[in-house]
């Protein structure tokens, strides 16, 4: 596949790791960086990327799945909507697992509520054109990469006059939840790969505030393995160097600007939120999107009572902490045990983008958690839950 | 989540509604081209462009020019990697 298989070459990332290898004696200390983003995560667990690096960089995985920052109260007050008689709800494949406080929409759906998976907002638009006697909401969620979908077909639906569709507006932006993880002093990172497509979106421009307020470095980077392997080398010749600066790898697709179009559709149809609540990360002002008053009639908030409750995720549940990359899953006792792909009680278990998930579903625990041990003599106060992976 | 994955429009289904067949690996899609049109960029004009494909809407084109640099620059790194081993 053109633009896919070029980058998957196995010589160039041979020499790419040569490269990440020799830049590494160089460092002063070992370093960690963040993937911000869930697909990134994703890549790296897929193609191994993790496993090849020398052991001086440790890979932190960030917040950036919008899954798994989806707090239990919002999700509660989508099922809420869902429940309502004559209610069509459509949502993406990836929130249908997702834990809510009593619930998730898979269990919701059994139960009789008619929930629909679909690829695109424009498809629920489609739905609520082939039933007007249904009102249909279309549960949209996503950082800036989807937020320009989501506004136009808002403006669609107002073009059409389709009065009978609405919207439950959880979009998040990444430049805030950026800002919250690097004013935590919990966190002590030394680069970021920055997000790819959120930036196709916003562009490279507003990560300068990463390098010139805070001193690090970000590469931003496509989600092939030789886009992450050369983001990771460039962010190592920058720290070698003494370097702090905001670098695009993935040039393809990321222009310094974004997309003026896209950005212009987001800023037609939604106001930023004073405040947004982000599971593991607590509220993160001006974090959230909502649609504007001009919209109104197409806000599910306004069309249909919620809960809005603010509900505490599960006690023994340490997503917080490891969307932080404070902790990594296999410190969290429910990890593998309690809480699986099939029976997530942590969100970063739900999406394949979630750090717990791509652990447990690409396996090398054990080689992972044998470097962190070489690392760090002990790992935790407590012994390793029994998981079902093997430390030998 | 963000997930996006490179097509090429082959065909414009819908001026109006600024929508397009685009091939994916050889599936053929309906989407959304709403982001990648403007004055200078008519939809008639989009045939043939690559473009990144994301929850039914083309986001933005493909360089096809950086990305050969990127490529090009891997592939030297290589070359001259293998030239060392030998």
């Amino acid at each position: 596949m053109k633009y896919v298989d070029e980058f998957r070459e196995p010589e160039k990332a041979e020499a790419l790791c040569r490269e990440i290898t020799k830049l590494s004696h160089q460092l002063e200390k070992p370093i960690k960086i963040m993937e911000v983003c869930g697909g990134h995560t994703h890549s790296i667990f897929k193609y191994g990327i993790e496993e090849i690096l020398p052991q001086t960089i440790e890979l932190i995985h960030g917040p950036g799945c919008p899954v798994c920052v989806m707090p239990k109260g919002r999700l509660d007050d989508a099922i809420a909507i869902s429940q309502n008689h004559n209610v069509i709800f459509a949502t993406f494949g990836d929130a249908m697992r997702v834990p809510g406080s009593k619930t998730s929409l898979l269990q919701a759906r059994a139960q009789g509520a008619d929930i629909r998976m679909v690829y695109s907002p424009l498809d629920s638009l489609q739905i609520a054109k082939d039933h007007p006697d249904r009102e249909v909401v279309f549960f949209a969620l996503g950082f800036e990469t989807t937020a320009p979908s989501t506004a136009f077909t808002i403006v669609q639906a107002a073009a059409e006059e389709i009065h009978n569709f609405s919207m439950f507006s959880n979009h998040v932006l990444v430049i805030p939840a950026l800002k919250a993880l690097l004013d935590n002093p919990d966190l002590q990172l030394d680069g970021f790969v920055g997000p790819g497509h959120v930036s196709m979106v916003i562009g490279s421009d507003p990560y300068q505030f990463i390098s010139q307020q805070y001193n690090k470095p970000i590469v931003v980077s496509g989600f092939e393995p030789l886009d992450i392997l050369q983001s990771i080398w460039m962010l190592l010749q920058q720290i070698v160097e003494n370097r702090c600066e905001v670098e695009n790898q993935y040039n393809r697709i990321v222009q310094k600007s974004g997309n003026t179009v896209a950005l212009q559709a987001i800023n037609k149809v939604f106001a930023v939120r004073d405040s947004f609540d982000w599971r593991g990360l607590g509220d993160i002002p001006y974090s959230g999107l909502k649609i504007k008053p001009e919209y109104a009639q197409f806000d599910a908030e306004l069309k249909f009572t919620i809960p809005n409750l603010k509900v505490a995720d599960h006690k023994a549940c340490k997503c917080g902490e490891i969307l932080k990359g404070v902790l990594k899953p296999w410190e969290c006792k429910v990890f593998g045990t309690a809480c699986t792909p099939e029976t997530p009680i942590g969100t970063c278990m739900v999406s394949s983008e979630g750090a717990c998930a791509a652990y447990y579903k690409y396996g090398r625990l054990s080689t992972i958690a044998k470097r962190t041990i070489t690392q760090k003599p002990k790992i935790t106060q407590e012994p390793l839950p029994a998981c079902g992976f093997s430390l030998d | 989540m963000c997930l996006g994955i490179p097509g090429q429009i082959i065909e414009i289904t819908n001026v109006n509604h600024k929508l397009a067949l685009v091939n994916i690996g050889g599936v053929k899609r309906e989407v959304n081209i709403a982001c990648i049109v403007d004055e200078q960029h008519p939809p008639e004009a989009c045939i043939g462009d690559w473009v990144l494909v994301h929850v039914g809407f083309a986001m933005n084109r493909i360089n096809e020019q950086e990305a050969a640099e990127t490529l090009q620059l891997l592939q030297e790194l290589a070359a001259a990697q293998a030239g060392i081993n030998t």
